[in-house]
């Protein structure tokens, strides 16, 4: 039996894969990884398809204990991680046996690692993703974060770059101070005066303990929302609007000082004024900051979003062609 | 409902490289949202490559797209197309939907603990939150507002916040509609099951959680069945679909407590009637179609 013994389940780990998309219309977010570049990259470092599930952890690693041979990857966040406590490489691929114990020092850089394992966490897939959503209890494994003692199965592993191939430098990732967050001013943006728009975009903001895969709550700055008569069925504060659907990265203020980015487990609609989005690719980025640090948003329009796409899209594929070669 | 609402042009919104946003109305009225379910039908029935997600809300509606397959641009010119192709709802349009019989135990114990436990988050601390919209509505007391919440039916007219919560409005006049604010500071906790009133939307919350909307009541059965053990959610994990139309019955609590066991039995059904809804004919006599409605309903 192919498995995988969770010594120590670590801070907040989760079995994701790229996520769960098509059921938003029933309010279903689509969860995944919150940082697809580290998951993808993670997955072909180990010959995983592109499809396959990883573990994502949270500030603190977990502990691993494998019982067979496998072909393993971490990518993401800066973390130091030991194989039998002797130093092993992220974002290179290694291999290990029966008995070797994978585990993590405390986070130096970024907030999530990703484990990539050769095979992937096979836990039965839920409306085609295996990846976890904690709110209803569905997909990964039995639909929560992992605990100490679980077992997870694993697939069965086909071939993958040897141990020791290694992502080129420039297609890791780097942790700067202060975040840049590109986002796409609109939707319910007009609430604002362009004042007060223009001091979302110059104020510096913090990071606060309430953020995790649901949305990121941060501080730093009072938004004011232009006085109106309310329109009839949104309710009676100014942050409210008649319930509408909100996009993944969407950002909304609802009492006018501390902004909240939803991110992929987020509620998919309600009643707050949103005023604008992270690009796609930012959500990235957001996923790798933690509590206290300090991240701000910068105005772009749809075509900067979708280069940055492509661009990303081209990293990944650079990553591809490194690692056959 | 007796005065047509003229709604404004359409406003087109990026929310990202990912999704299209568009408003039809500010305000909310079954006009914007008749409009809103029209487009998206239409687009559904396009089928166009790079869709993921149709999602028509209240008075808007939005798409998620795949922007390696479809540029967004593209789509909002089709979106935009679709806006004037459809125009105005011709007057003999005939929706097919179902009505159902949904049972509420209004000014329940569990509703009632969690949202004492929650009196700072509230507008009125004094009270409870249905005394305070019964007195903010003009009700003479909370059996009042529960017979007029219970009295005529509602359309779902979105779902979403989390998997299978329908947003329902009531089909009467605007004069008539409840409308009560959100918390001030919503909640950490809300019973799942939980019957809860923002703006001018009744909800039943799916599962526990954060919540904002008053508390009025729980219901007996489940709207989202993760596990489809039960016969209404044999084809899906949520119950409700967009355009139902939702009855919430007033029951007591022998009635609540008799559902309660069918549904843990497994063999809990809701009551479902196909109807042909005219909206139409709503818009013009409100009454008289609700008296059809829910003659169907219970023959």
């Amino acid at each position: 039996m192919s498995q995988l013994n969770v010594v120590s389940g670590g801070l907040y780990t989760t079995v994701q894969d790229r996520g769960r998309p098509g059921h938003y219309r029933i309010g279903m977010p689509p969860s995944g990884a919150m940082d697809q570049y580290s998951c993808a990259v993670a997955n072909l470092l180990v010959g995983n398809p592109d499809d396959a599930a990883v573990l994502e952890a949270t500030y603190i690693g977990p502990r691993l204990e494998f019982t067979d041979r496998r072909l393993v990857a971490v990518t993401g966040a800066d973390a130091p991680v030991t194989l039998n406590d002797e130093p092993v490489e992220a974002w290179q691929t290694f291999a290990v046996g029966p008995g070797d114990v994978l585990a993590f020092a405390m986070i130096r850089g970024g907030a999530r690692v990703y484990i990539a394992i050769g095979g992937g966490v096979s836990v039965p897939r839920y409306l085609g993703s295996r990846s976890t959503y904690t709110l209803t209890g569905i997909g990964g494994h039995q639909g929560r974060k992992l605990a100490d003692g679980d077992t997870l199965p694993l697939g069965a592993a086909g071939d993958g770059p040897p141990a020791g191939s290694a992502v080129p430098e420039d297609l890791r990732l780097r942790f700067d101070s202060g975040i840049e967050l590109r986002t796409v001013i609109g939707l319910c943006s007009y609430r604002l005066t362009e004042a007060t728009l223009q001091s979302f975009l110059d104020t510096p903001w913090k990071v606060t303990k309430d953020a995790d895969r649901v949305g990121y709550r941060l501080r730093g700055g009072k938004l004011d929302f232009i006085e109106r008569e309310q329109p009839f069925g949104a309710g009676s504060d100014p942050a409210n609007v008649v319930d509408l659907g909100y996009p993944i990265g969407s950002i909304q203020v609802p009492g006018g000082d501390e902004p909240i980015v939803l991110l992929n487990d987020a509620v998919t609609g309600g009643g707050y004024a949103t005023i604008g989005t992270i690009i796609s690719v930012d959500r990235d980025r957001i996923a790798q900051a933690k509590t206290g640090d300090q991240v701000s948003f910068t105005s772009v329009d749809l075509d900067t979003a979708l280069a940055a796409r492509a661009r990303r899209r081209d990293r990944i594929e650079r990553v591809r062609g490194a690692l056959r070669s | 409902m007796s005065t047509a609402i003229q709604l404004p042009p359409a406003r087109y919104e990026y929310g990202g490289d990912e999704f299209v946003f568009v408003e039809l109305d500010q305000a909310m009225s079954l006009e914007a949202n008749f409009k809103g379910m029209a487009i998206t039908k239409a687009l559904r029935e396009l089928d166009m490559e790079g869709v993921v997600d149709i999602c028509p809300s209240n008075a808007s509606y939005m798409i998620r797209l795949d922007p390696d397959r479809l540029d967004p641009r593209e789509l909002v010119a089709e979106l935009e197309r679709l806006e004037h192709s459809v125009g105005e709802l011709p007057s003999d349009y005939v929706l097919p939907t179902r009505i159902v019989d949904v049972p509420i135990l209004f000014d329940d114990p569990w509703t009632r603990e969690t949202l004492m436990r929650f009196r700072d988050n509230h507008q009125d601390p004094s009270g409870t939150d249905l005394e305070y919209a019964a007195r903010i509505n003009g009700y003479d007391g909370v059996q009042a507002i529960i017979d007029a919440m219970s009295g005529a039916p509602y359309i779902v007219t979105m779902l979403g916040f989390v998997p299978g919560l329908p947003f329902c409005y009531q089909l009467v006049p605007r004069d008539r509609q409840i409308e009560v604010p959100k918390y001030v500071r919503p909640r950490t906790d809300t019973p799942e099951r939980a019957f809860g009133f923002g703006g001018a939307f009744s909800v039943v919350y799916p599962v526990r959680g954060a919540g904002g909307y008053q508390l009025f009541g729980i219901a007996p059965a489940p709207v989202f069945d993760s596990t489809q053990t039960l016969p209404d959610f044999a084809d899906d994990i949520v119950f409700p679909r967009a355009s139902d139309i939702l009855r919430y019955r007033s029951i007591d609590m022998t009635e609540f407590e008799r559902l309660r066991g069918e549904v843990e039995a497994g063999t809990f059904r809701y009551r479902i009637r196909e109807v042909e809804f005219q909206p139409a004919a709503l818009l013009a006599d409100p009454d008289a179609v609700n008296r059809e409605l829910l003659e169907v309903l219970y023959r």
